[in-house]
Formats: structure tokens, sequence, C-alpha cells
């Protein structure tokens, strides 16, 4: 706990950390606001259809051409990305992690098997399998969040084993091995504490991934139709743009801002955590 | 990362393929043949992974059928045996398998023809949004990355980053969008949509020019987030080269600073973004699915589109299949320029 508070510090010292986790909050209190603020939710009919920004001061951001208010639309919105973010990356450190661990402590056939496991998921272009997945058992949270975990996974799996291989052979990890500790033990109490750096910082950038995913999931229509997303608002829009390309506007610009500031979460991350790159600078 | 030896010359550094003559294979043949097998075992994982999402789906191929028509028990019963659905999981598995290997993809009802014949119609376009998309962002993310690096913390690098983190901010479906609405609907300087002029009868030259035209956008949209990616990479790769030994060596030698900068150091700078290509060409064939279905492109990603919301699951999961093939192609391929062109690459 002390550790992730110093961490949080010295992030608030980096200047792009300081912008990325100001956003981020920024974005969080959205989606914890939005049930409060908004308790109609998204979907209610509260003004005129088509409505532009600052053309009625009861819309500061407009309305759709359901005549659906675009504030509400956002904060909602902002609650799915998040939702989804943070579980799909969350399903894809945890797989990654695991797979990457067994193939790099075991060696031998297992990682084998496991790193052409991990090649052939890499090899099938990642947004024609999730929407694979997505157009094959149907657009639902759960789907959407499994399609989006289960193609993100390879890259903390390659990241963790080749941790793990260089670690194994360290004298820790012998003297580990000679007073009888399991080899479960040793490789998640004693290994992968030591390489936390850098699939923490992956980590943001898998967040960041898998709001994309969704985002593009929900323009193209197959979003989960029950929940409001910053997609779906990009899918009305893409038919309006001619007229109303505020609609595309507002919401890329939601989605944008987050991605960035995720990114530069991660860079910051990179930066505090990675002491061999700061004497590069 | 182990000393690179610079590329200087066009001698081969060191390893030779075939250096000691004898009955067993040479390491680079051996290296050859180990990464063809990997590459049939990877496609053999998503012929099972696509067999999966088939038993996935919600019915089957003959209750899809049934579906339109009044069929009987036994008429169902009877087509269940002529499709072997009636057979054991596992024989379902191979009898999939050995039709996939032969690009067998089934009936595609959507476009009556067989899947493999439509895929094949539609795939010139995206293979052309894919060569477009690779080569302009590594020419120009590369770019970007050297000057980035040749200016490091000058205002130059800082203006050049920033760029990049916008465009890697940015996913390509707005950039698409944002496309279409200024040079499009606004400027009226390119077509909105389609890959050539429907009905004017063009050819030759002229011809080239209506698709170059109508191709600007969708390769534009497809190469900013890769553009970023390679600018990113290059930049730190730069960077860490210039530091190795070779290149003081270079200075020590009185070679002007253009030429220890551009030739030398920027040859060894070059290989990660070699691997780099690999995943993009994965990734471009996800992202052709919204590109084209935005720009209204007859490719290979519109189809897999089309496929998902008429519940065409051949079609679907041929796209599927050949993208992937191809992606397992360009890997090999990249392999063995690898170790073409970098002597130290691990023959094992």
């Amino acid at each position: 706990m002390r550790g992730a508070l110093s961490l949080l510090g010295r992030l608030a010292r980096h200047p792009s950390g300081l912008i990325g986790m100001v956003l981020i909050l920024a974005i969080v209190a959205m989606s914890a606001l939005a049930g409060i603020l908004y308790p109609d939710g998204p979907w209610t009919m509260a003004g005129p259809p088509r409505l532009w920004p600052g053309a009625d001061p009861r819309f500061p951001l407009g309305t759709d051409t359901f005549g659906r208010d675009l504030i509400p639309a956002l904060f909602y919105g902002a609650r799915v990305s998040l939702l989804v973010g943070v579980s799909a990356a969350g399903a894809a450190l945890v797989i990654g992690t695991v797979v990457g661990a067994i193939a790099g402590y075991w060696g031998g056939w297992v990682d084998d098997a496991l790193m052409r496991l991990t090649d052939a998921f890499q090899t099938v272009p990642n947004f024609l399998l999730s929407i694979a997945i997505v157009g094959i058992i149907g657009a639902s949270l759960p789907v959407i969040t499994f399609a989006i975990a289960i193609v993100a996974w390879p890259m903390i799996a390659r990241l963790v084993r080749a941790d793990v291989l260089r670690l194994r052979t360290y004298d820790f990890v012998q003297s580990c091995k000679i007073i009888g500790m399991s080899d479960l033990r040793i490789v998640f109490q004693q290994i992968l504490p030591n390489c936390l750096a850098p699939i923490i910082v992956t980590a943001s950038v898998l967040v960041a991934n898998s709001i994309i995913v969704e985002a593009s999931l929900a323009f193209l229509g197959l979003g989960d139709p029950n929940v409001m997303s910053w997609g779906t608002v990009l899918n009305i829009g893409r038919q309006e743009l001619r007229n109303g390309w505020y609609l595309t506007a507002v919401p890329a610009v939601a989605l944008v801002l987050t991605v960035m500031s995720l990114n530069l979460i991660g860079d910051a991350l990179n930066d505090v955590l990675n002491p061999r790159l700061k004497e590069r600078k | 990362m182990s000393e690179p030896v610079p590329l200087t010359g066009t001698g081969t550094t060191g390893r030779g393929p075939a250096k000691a003559p004898s009955r067993r294979l040479s390491p680079a043949l051996r290296y050859v043949l180990r990464r063809l097998l990997q590459a049939v075992l990877v496609m053999m994982l998503v012929m099972v992974g696509s067999f999966l999402l088939v038993k996935l789906a919600p019915g089957d191929m003959v209750d899809a059928m049934a579906g339109t028509r009044d069929l009987t028990a036994d008429q169902i019963a009877s087509l269940r045996e002529r499709y072997g659905l009636d057979q054991s999981v596992f024989v379902q598995l191979i009898r999939y398998m050995a039709l996939l290997a032969t690009f067998d993809f089934g009936y595609s009802p959507i476009n009556a023809a067989p899947a493999m014949d439509v895929i094949l119609a539609r795939l010139p376009v995206t293979a052309i949004l894919v060569v477009c998309s690779v080569s302009l962002s590594m020419v120009i993310g590369t770019i970007f990355g050297v000057l980035a690096s040749r200016f490091a913390g000058k205002a130059v690098d800082l203006g050049i980053s920033l760029f990049m983190l916008l465009l890697y901010a940015t996913p390509s479906f707005i950039i698409a969008i944002l496309l279409i609405l200024i040079f499009a609907v606004k400027l009226h300087w390119l077509p909105i949509a389609g890959f050539e002029s429907v009905g004017m009868g063009y050819t030759g030259l002229t011809y080239l020019k209506d698709v170059a035209a109508h191709l600007i956008l969708p390769v534009t949209a497809l190469c900013t987030f890769y553009i970023a990616i390679y600018g990113r990479i290059g930049r730190a790769s730069m960077l860490e080269v210039l530091k190795l030994d070779f290149v003081r060596t270079a200075r020590g030698k009185g070679l002007t600073e253009g030429r220890v900068f551009y030739v030398h150091a920027l040859r060894n700078a070059l290989l990660p973004l070699v691997t780099m290509a690999g995943l993009q060409v994965s990734s471009l064939f996800g992202g052709a699915v919204l590109i084209e279905t935005i720009f209204g492109l007859p490719g290979m990603g519109r189809t897999a589109f089309d496929a998902v919301f008429q519940r065409d699951t051949n079609l679907l999961l041929g796209v599927v299949f050949i993208s992937s093939l191809a992606v397992v192609i360009v890997n090999f391929v990249i392999d063995m320029l690898y170790m073409v062109l970098d002597p130290r690459v691990n023959l094992k």
C-alpha cells in the first residue's frame, strides 16, 4: 500500500504523469457521478433533436437525432469505457501473467506449446477476431470484454516470460529451490513481484487499447444495445456527418482525451519505474 | 542487447550460412525449416480456434438452413448426417481442418457463392491498402523518428513528440471521419467513398489516378497510428544506437556527422522497425474492417463486416483464416529478411 502511494506521488511529480492523472481522475469522476447527476439515464429524450452545442443553454453540448442530451451520454459512456477497459485489461493481465510465468519458468515443451499458442493469438488480426467473437456469440458487455481480453493477453505473456526467463537464473531463485520452496511459490511469490514494473507500464496501454476496441465495436454497431457508450454516439454521428459533425466530435474528443491520458500515465510510469531510461535523457 | 556489428560494406560479417560441410543440415536451413514448422503449427491452432467459434455459435449449420424452410425431423436428421454433424466432435474437427486446409470455407449464403471465391475477389483491395499503409507509415514514421533523435531535447523533438502523442491516441476510425469531413465534405478535394468512380469507364493512367484519389484518405487513416509507433521506436532506437562504440569509432575515423548519423547509425537503428512491420500487417487487417466500412471499399474487411451483420459465419471465418495466413506469410518473410540483414540473429 505504501509502495502504491509513493508511486502515485512520484507520478504526480512527473509532468506528463500529472496531466494524465488529472485527466483520468476527471473521467473516473464522470462515471462515478453519472447516476447521481443524471438519474434518468442517458436514453431520455429531453429536448428537440439535432440541437447544436451552444444553441440552447439547457443542452450545452447539444442533443442527438432523438433529442437525447449529449452530456449524460458522455457521463454514462465514461462508465462503459472504464468498466470494459479495466476489466478486459485485468483479465488479459491475469491470463498473460500466468501463461508467461509458466512458460518462462518451466521451459521445455511447456514453453514451446504455450508460445505457439501465443503466436497463434498474435497472428490472427486482433480486431477481426474480436468482431468474429462478438458477432457470432452476440453483443453484450461480458462477451465484448471477453473478446477484447482474449486478443490482448499475448503481449503480457511475452513480457512476463522474458522477465521470468532472466530472473530464474538468479541466485535468489536458486536459494529458494535449495531451501525446498515449491515451484508455484517461487514463481508467484518470489519471481513475479520482481517483474511488476513492465507489467504495470503495459497495463495502462492495455486499458487504453481496450477502450478503443470497445468504442470501435460500438461504432460499427456491435456494442451492447443496452448501454450508452461513446461508440454508440459515434455510430449515430456517422450517419449525420454532413449536417451534424458535432455528434462525432463530442464523443471523439472524450475518447481521445481518455486514451491520451492513459498513454501519458504509461509514459510517466515507464520513466519512474525504469531507472535505465533516466540516464538516457 | 549485444553489441551490433556495423553493417558497412557489402561483405557479410561473421556468420556464413553453411560453414562446415557436414551430413547434418546447415544452421540456416534448420532455422528456415523450424520457422516453417512453427508457421504450420500456428495455422493449425487458428483452425482449431475457428472450429471452436463455430461450435460456440448458437445453433448449427442445419438449424440455420432449417430456419428458412419447413423441414421434418427426418430431413433435419439426414442433413445432420450429410454434413457430418452427427459424428463425434473430434471427427468434426478433423474434417473441418481438412476443409480449411484446402481453402474450402463452405458456401456463403449472402453472396450465393463459395466463400473462398468471394474472399479472393475482395482480397486485392485490402492488399493494396495494407501494402500502401505499411510502406507509407514506415517511411514517414522513420523520418519523424530520425529527425526527433537528431534534435533530441530541442524544440523540433518536442514538437514531433507531441504530434506523435496525438496520433498515437487517436483511433484510426476517428481520423477517417475527420479526413472525410475536411477533405471530402467541406473542401470537396477528394471522393468521399468507394474504390473507383462508378460508370466513368476510365482506363489506363486516368483509371490509376482515379483509384489513387479514392485511396488517399483510407490509406492516411490507416497510417497515422503506425506513423506514431515507428516515430517513437525510431527515435528511441536511434538514441540507443548513437551511444554505441561503433558510432564513436566512425566519428573517430573523421567521418562527417551526417554520414555517421544517416549511414552508420540509421542502418542499425532500422532493425527494430522491421520487426514492427509484421505486427502492423496483422493489426491493419483488423483496422481494414473499420476503414473499408467507413469508406465503402469492397475489400475483405468490409466483407467481414457484412458477414457479421448477415450472420454468414462461413464467410466471416474464411476472412479470419485468410488474413491470418497472410500475416503468417509476412512474418515468415520478415524472419528470413532478418536472417539476411542482421548477422547477429539467433539461429535457434
